[in-house]
């Protein structure tokens, strides 16, 4: 069932992807993000990242991408139908990459145990859930090893909101 | 835990998304592309938290944290770029290109 929901959901996020990048319209485009979003948050469940699975819904898929929606409708892009994708030249180069990609992944991965028996990563992160439930399992390390970051990015953040503020307002 | 099949996936939308940035001409959907890349990169630090311990679901936070700020000083400045030429199609901004 576990398998059956991984792919599922891989095909689902692979597919709306593809559709970012060729829908015509950007609101389309946005839409397929969206669902994007939603199939990558639930391979974050699948993962044992719950906490970060509904951070990804309400964070991402809510605000981020509203405010990418409001952009395209405060400039009104919903009906600009030009066809500006320039596949050629890109799309050869794609198809390599692509298909390097696929041999190395392949190799590295043919026969071995499998990265997750190597780690202790997984037993580490069944404990802490555990202890200290979904969300306590993220601000333990959080508010302990990485205080100073976090902090830091909380400077970020006034700093992009000044700065958005500054560009965004007409010239005075 | 199918830690090689989720970094896959990553791969794969780090791919696609490059390819947006590369094929698109319109701001916003090549901004929604980079969007895509740093999804992808989210992906492999939740697969590899799996193998090494809880930090990479800490960086994800903080990658998500990075890209609500771009999102915010990007968008502002497509909108400064729209006031200016009418237009999101990155064909038309040709100041920084030498």
């Amino acid at each position: 069932m576990e398998a059956f929901l991984f792919y599922f959901f891989f095909v689902m996020a692979i597919g709306a992807a593809v559709g970012v990048v060729l829908s015509k319209s950007p609101v389309g485009s946005l839409l397929f993000m969206v669902t994007t979003l939603f199939a990558i948050s639930a391979e974050f469940v699948l993962l044992e990242a719950h906490f970060l699975a509904a951070v990804q819904v309400i964070v991402y898929a809510g605000a981020i991408m509203v405010l990418f929606l409001f952009v395209i409708m405060l400039l009104n892009l919903g009906h600009d139908y030009r066809q500006d994708l320039r596949v050629g030249v890109f799309s050869l180069a794609w198809v390599v990459v692509v298909s390097a990609m696929a041999g190395v992944v392949g190799w590295r991965t043919r026969g071995g145990e499998g990265l997750a028996a190597s780690g202790a990563g997984a037993q580490e992160i069944q404990a802490a859930l555990e202890q200290y439930g979904a969300v306590g399992a993220i601000a333990q390390p959080l508010y302990t090893t990485y205080v100073v970051p976090f902090e830091i990015t909380g400077i970020l953040l006034l700093v992009a909101i000044v700065g958005a503020l500054v560009l965004a307002k007409r010239n005075a | 835990m199918m830690v090689e099949q989720t970094l896959f996936l990553s791969a794969a939308l780090f791919i696609i998304g490059t390819f947006g940035v590369l094929v698109r001409r319109n701001a916003i959907i090549m901004f929604l592309c980079i969007e895509l890349q740093l999804n992808a990169v989210n992906v492999a630090f939740v697969a590899l938290s799996n193998v090494w311990g809880i930090d990479g679901q800490v960086f994800v936070f903080f990658v998500m944290t990075v890209a609500a700020a771009e999102a915010a000083v990007g968008l502002a400045i497509i909108i400064s770029i729209f006031r200016h030429y009418q237009t999101v199609d990155v064909d038309n901004f040709n100041l920084l290109k030498w």
